[in-house]
Protein backbone atom coordinates (compact mmCIF):
# COMPACT_ATOMS: atom_id res chain seq x y z
CA UNK A 1 0.00 0.00 0.00
CA UNK A 2 0.95 3.61 -0.84
CA UNK A 3 1.91 6.33 2.24
CA UNK A 4 3.34 9.38 2.34
CA UNK A 5 5.70 10.37 4.86
CA UNK A 6 6.48 14.34 5.65
CA UNK A 7 9.08 14.99 8.07
CA UNK A 8 9.64 18.45 8.84
CA UNK A 9 12.84 20.61 9.42
CA UNK A 10 14.19 23.69 10.56
CA UNK A 11 16.73 25.81 8.54
CA UNK A 12 17.45 29.29 9.61
CA UNK A 13 19.16 31.64 6.94
CA UNK A 14 19.19 35.66 5.73
CA UNK A 15 18.46 36.75 2.75
CA UNK A 16 18.02 40.35 0.70
CA UNK A 17 15.79 40.15 -2.37
CA UNK A 18 16.91 42.32 -5.13
CA UNK A 19 16.94 42.05 -8.85
CA UNK A 20 19.69 42.77 -10.54
CA UNK A 21 17.63 43.89 -14.19
CA UNK A 22 15.69 46.33 -11.61
CA UNK A 23 16.51 49.89 -10.81
CA UNK A 24 16.86 50.72 -7.19
CA UNK A 25 13.68 52.52 -6.96
CA UNK A 26 11.93 48.91 -8.63
CA UNK A 27 13.58 47.18 -6.02
CA UNK A 28 12.28 49.03 -3.32
CA UNK A 29 8.88 49.09 -4.87
CA UNK A 30 8.74 45.52 -5.66
CA UNK A 31 10.20 43.88 -2.15
CA UNK A 32 10.08 46.60 0.33
CA UNK A 33 11.40 45.90 3.46
CA UNK A 34 12.77 42.46 1.65
CA UNK A 35 15.05 45.55 -0.36
CA UNK A 36 16.97 46.19 3.29
CA UNK A 37 20.77 46.13 1.80
CA UNK A 38 21.56 44.81 5.27
CA UNK A 39 19.37 41.71 4.39
CA UNK A 40 16.90 39.95 7.17
CA UNK A 41 16.42 36.31 7.89
CA UNK A 42 14.09 33.83 8.69
CA UNK A 43 13.64 30.20 10.43
CA UNK A 44 12.13 28.22 7.47
CA UNK A 45 10.23 25.17 8.26
CA UNK A 46 10.88 23.09 5.65
CA UNK A 47 8.21 19.71 4.77
CA UNK A 48 9.80 16.94 3.00
CA UNK A 49 7.00 14.51 1.61
CA UNK A 50 7.84 11.25 0.24
CA UNK A 51 6.09 8.22 -0.93
CA UNK A 52 6.41 4.87 -1.66
CA UNK A 53 4.96 1.37 -1.03
CA UNK A 54 5.04 0.00 2.83
CA UNK A 55 7.29 -2.42 3.19
CA UNK A 56 5.64 -5.26 4.60
CA UNK A 57 9.40 -6.36 6.04
CA UNK A 58 9.97 -2.96 7.62
CA UNK A 59 6.71 -1.43 7.77
CA UNK A 60 8.19 1.69 6.50
CA UNK A 61 8.23 3.85 3.50
CA UNK A 62 12.04 4.59 3.74
CA UNK A 63 14.07 4.38 6.72
CA UNK A 64 14.22 7.43 8.76
CA UNK A 65 17.32 7.91 9.38
CA UNK A 66 18.47 7.83 5.47
CA UNK A 67 16.31 10.18 5.08
CA UNK A 68 17.43 12.81 7.72
CA UNK A 69 20.99 11.68 6.95
CA UNK A 70 20.36 12.96 3.10
CA UNK A 71 18.63 16.10 4.41
CA UNK A 72 20.90 16.96 6.73
CA UNK A 73 24.15 16.59 4.35
CA UNK A 74 22.20 18.16 1.09
CA UNK A 75 19.88 20.70 2.59
CA UNK A 76 20.81 21.70 6.07
CA UNK A 77 24.57 21.90 5.98
CA UNK A 78 24.20 23.10 2.85
CA UNK A 79 22.18 26.31 3.63
CA UNK A 80 21.56 26.74 7.67
CA UNK A 81 22.97 29.61 9.19
CA UNK A 82 24.18 30.81 5.80
CA UNK A 83 23.28 34.55 4.00
CA UNK A 84 21.32 32.74 1.15
CA UNK A 85 22.53 35.55 -1.62
CA UNK A 86 26.23 34.53 -0.69
CA UNK A 87 25.24 30.86 -1.97
CA UNK A 88 26.50 29.56 -5.47
CA UNK A 89 22.52 28.73 -6.08
CA UNK A 90 21.66 32.43 -6.18
CA UNK A 91 24.34 34.31 -7.89
CA UNK A 92 21.57 34.50 -10.72
CA UNK A 93 18.74 33.95 -8.74
CA UNK A 94 16.76 36.11 -6.33
CA UNK A 95 16.33 33.73 -3.37
CA UNK A 96 12.63 34.42 -2.81
CA UNK A 97 11.21 31.32 -0.74
CA UNK A 98 9.67 30.25 -4.16
CA UNK A 99 13.20 30.16 -5.58
CA UNK A 100 14.70 28.43 -2.16
CA UNK A 101 11.66 25.93 -2.53
CA UNK A 102 12.46 25.11 -5.94
CA UNK A 103 16.23 24.64 -5.71
CA UNK A 104 15.50 22.50 -2.39
CA UNK A 105 13.12 20.27 -4.10
CA UNK A 106 15.92 19.64 -7.01
CA UNK A 107 18.48 19.09 -4.83
CA UNK A 108 16.85 16.38 -3.09
CA UNK A 109 15.60 14.90 -6.43
CA UNK A 110 19.27 14.67 -7.32
CA UNK A 111 20.27 12.99 -3.86
CA UNK A 112 17.75 10.75 -2.41
CA UNK A 113 16.61 7.80 -4.54
CA UNK A 114 14.99 5.63 -1.14
CA UNK A 115 11.67 7.10 -1.73
CA UNK A 116 9.95 9.38 -4.08
CA UNK A 117 10.39 12.70 -3.73
CA UNK A 118 6.53 14.26 -3.82
CA UNK A 119 6.89 17.42 -2.94
CA UNK A 120 8.82 20.30 -0.41
CA UNK A 121 6.82 22.74 1.20
CA UNK A 122 8.76 25.87 2.97
CA UNK A 123 6.90 28.31 5.51
CA UNK A 124 8.76 31.40 5.54
CA UNK A 125 7.11 32.83 8.59
CA UNK A 126 3.93 31.09 10.05
CA UNK A 127 1.68 33.24 7.32
CA UNK A 128 3.53 32.69 4.36
CA UNK A 129 3.99 28.77 2.74
CA UNK A 130 5.43 27.75 -0.58
CA UNK A 131 4.79 24.05 -2.19
CA UNK A 132 6.37 22.76 -5.00
CA UNK A 133 6.40 18.86 -6.36
CA UNK A 134 8.42 19.34 -9.69
CA UNK A 135 5.59 21.20 -11.41
CA UNK A 136 3.08 18.79 -10.82
CA UNK A 137 0.02 19.65 -9.65
CA UNK A 138 -0.55 19.28 -5.88
CA UNK A 139 -2.90 16.83 -4.41
CA UNK A 140 -5.66 17.56 -1.92
CA UNK B 1 -17.74 17.95 -3.57
CA UNK B 2 -16.60 19.04 0.13
CA UNK B 3 -13.69 18.33 2.42
CA UNK B 4 -14.32 18.40 6.28
CA UNK B 5 -11.57 17.13 8.40
CA UNK B 6 -11.54 15.98 12.01
CA UNK B 7 -9.00 15.47 14.57
CA UNK B 8 -8.99 13.59 17.71
CA UNK B 9 -5.89 12.38 19.86
CA UNK B 10 -4.64 9.14 21.37
CA UNK B 11 -1.64 8.56 23.47
CA UNK B 12 0.07 5.05 22.87
CA UNK B 13 3.19 2.64 23.44
CA UNK B 14 4.60 0.77 20.62
CA UNK B 15 8.16 -1.09 19.50
CA UNK B 16 9.51 -2.08 16.23
CA UNK B 17 10.55 -5.58 15.75
CA UNK B 18 10.65 -8.22 12.67
CA UNK B 19 11.09 -11.75 14.51
CA UNK B 20 12.13 -12.84 11.22
CA UNK B 21 15.42 -11.07 11.66
CA UNK B 22 18.29 -11.27 13.88
CA UNK B 23 17.90 -9.11 17.20
CA UNK B 24 21.29 -6.92 15.58
CA UNK B 25 19.42 -6.49 12.35
CA UNK B 26 16.27 -5.42 14.17
CA UNK B 27 18.42 -2.47 16.09
CA UNK B 28 20.17 -1.73 12.88
CA UNK B 29 17.42 -0.89 11.25
CA UNK B 30 14.99 0.21 13.78
CA UNK B 31 17.97 2.05 16.18
CA UNK B 32 15.72 3.54 19.35
CA UNK B 33 12.28 1.78 18.69
CA UNK B 34 13.76 -1.78 18.79
CA UNK B 35 13.80 -1.52 22.70
CA UNK B 36 11.65 -4.46 23.29
CA UNK B 37 10.23 -2.57 26.27
CA UNK B 38 8.38 -0.02 23.99
CA UNK B 39 8.23 3.61 24.31
CA UNK B 40 5.47 5.76 23.71
CA UNK B 41 3.90 8.86 21.41
CA UNK B 42 1.26 11.10 21.70
CA UNK B 43 -0.47 10.65 18.28
CA UNK B 44 -2.66 13.53 16.67
CA UNK B 45 -5.19 11.70 14.02
CA UNK B 46 -6.61 13.94 11.08
CA UNK B 47 -9.08 12.43 9.89
CA UNK B 48 -10.63 13.78 6.46
CA UNK B 49 -13.73 12.97 4.85
CA UNK B 50 -15.35 13.91 1.62
CA UNK B 51 -18.95 14.36 0.25
CA UNK B 52 -21.98 16.46 -1.29
CA UNK B 53 -23.32 19.01 0.99
CA UNK B 54 -26.64 17.36 2.15
CA UNK B 55 -29.64 20.41 1.16
CA UNK B 56 -31.09 19.64 4.45
CA UNK B 57 -29.26 19.94 6.94
CA UNK B 58 -25.98 21.53 5.26
CA UNK B 59 -23.70 18.82 6.34
CA UNK B 60 -21.31 16.71 4.66
CA UNK B 61 -21.04 14.26 7.38
CA UNK B 62 -22.99 14.00 11.28
CA UNK B 63 -20.14 15.48 13.01
CA UNK B 64 -21.64 14.01 15.78
CA UNK B 65 -21.92 10.35 14.49
CA UNK B 66 -18.03 10.82 12.80
CA UNK B 67 -16.34 11.78 16.41
CA UNK B 68 -18.62 8.56 17.92
CA UNK B 69 -16.58 6.36 15.23
CA UNK B 70 -13.69 7.50 15.69
CA UNK B 71 -13.81 7.52 19.40
CA UNK B 72 -14.82 3.55 18.82
CA UNK B 73 -12.73 2.78 16.18
CA UNK B 74 -9.48 4.58 17.18
CA UNK B 75 -9.20 5.86 20.62
CA UNK B 76 -11.06 3.20 22.79
CA UNK B 77 -8.78 0.67 20.66
CA UNK B 78 -5.63 2.56 20.88
CA UNK B 79 -5.60 5.11 23.42
CA UNK B 80 -3.54 4.22 26.80
CA UNK B 81 -2.75 0.75 24.97
CA UNK B 82 0.29 -0.61 24.07
CA UNK B 83 -0.06 -1.38 20.22
CA UNK B 84 2.11 -4.51 19.52
CA UNK B 85 0.20 -6.57 22.51
CA UNK B 86 -3.07 -5.07 22.40
CA UNK B 87 -4.79 -4.00 18.72
CA UNK B 88 -5.08 -7.04 16.89
CA UNK B 89 -3.77 -5.71 13.89
CA UNK B 90 -0.23 -5.90 14.99
CA UNK B 91 0.41 -9.36 16.40
CA UNK B 92 1.64 -9.45 12.89
CA UNK B 93 2.49 -5.95 11.32
CA UNK B 94 4.76 -3.28 12.97
CA UNK B 95 3.57 -0.61 14.27
CA UNK B 96 4.63 1.73 12.21
CA UNK B 97 3.61 5.57 11.66
CA UNK B 98 2.38 3.90 8.11
CA UNK B 99 0.91 1.05 9.42
CA UNK B 100 -1.02 2.41 12.44
CA UNK B 101 -2.53 4.66 9.26
CA UNK B 102 -3.45 1.95 7.44
CA UNK B 103 -5.18 0.23 10.19
CA UNK B 104 -6.92 3.58 10.99
CA UNK B 105 -8.08 4.04 7.38
CA UNK B 106 -9.46 0.17 7.45
CA UNK B 107 -11.63 1.10 10.44
CA UNK B 108 -13.01 4.10 9.36
CA UNK B 109 -13.82 2.80 5.92
CA UNK B 110 -16.19 0.50 6.03
CA UNK B 111 -18.08 2.37 9.07
CA UNK B 112 -18.59 5.88 6.61
CA UNK B 113 -21.66 5.24 4.90
CA UNK B 114 -22.31 8.93 3.51
CA UNK B 115 -19.37 10.68 3.36
CA UNK B 116 -16.58 8.79 1.91
CA UNK B 117 -12.84 8.62 3.61
CA UNK B 118 -10.58 10.89 1.52
CA UNK B 119 -7.53 11.29 4.07
CA UNK B 120 -5.74 9.72 7.00
CA UNK B 121 -3.12 11.96 8.24
CA UNK B 122 -1.49 10.46 11.55
CA UNK B 123 1.21 12.78 13.50
CA UNK B 124 3.56 10.71 15.47
CA UNK B 125 5.79 13.95 16.55
CA UNK B 126 4.95 17.35 15.62
CA UNK B 127 7.38 17.14 12.89
CA UNK B 128 6.53 13.66 11.78
CA UNK B 129 3.53 12.39 9.89
CA UNK B 130 1.96 10.27 7.24
CA UNK B 131 -0.95 10.48 5.12
CA UNK B 132 -2.76 8.06 3.55
CA UNK B 133 -5.36 8.10 0.93
CA UNK B 134 -6.20 4.49 0.81
CA UNK B 135 -4.17 3.71 -2.10
CA UNK B 136 -3.11 0.11 -3.32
Amino acid sequence: MKAYLTRRYILSASHRLNADSLSDEQNKATYGKCNNPHGHGHNYSMEVTVSGQVSAETGMVCNLVELDEAVRHTVLDRFDHQNLNTLEDFAALVPTTENLTEVIYNILKQSFHSAHLEKVRIEETSKNSFEYAGGAELRH
Amino acid sequence: MIYLTRKCEFSASHYYHNPDWSDERNRHMFGKCANLNGHGHNYTLEVTVKGEIDPVTGFVVDLKELKDILNREVVDAMDHRHLNKEVPEFASKIPTTENIAIAIWQRLAEKLQVAKLHRVRLYELPDLFVDFYGEA
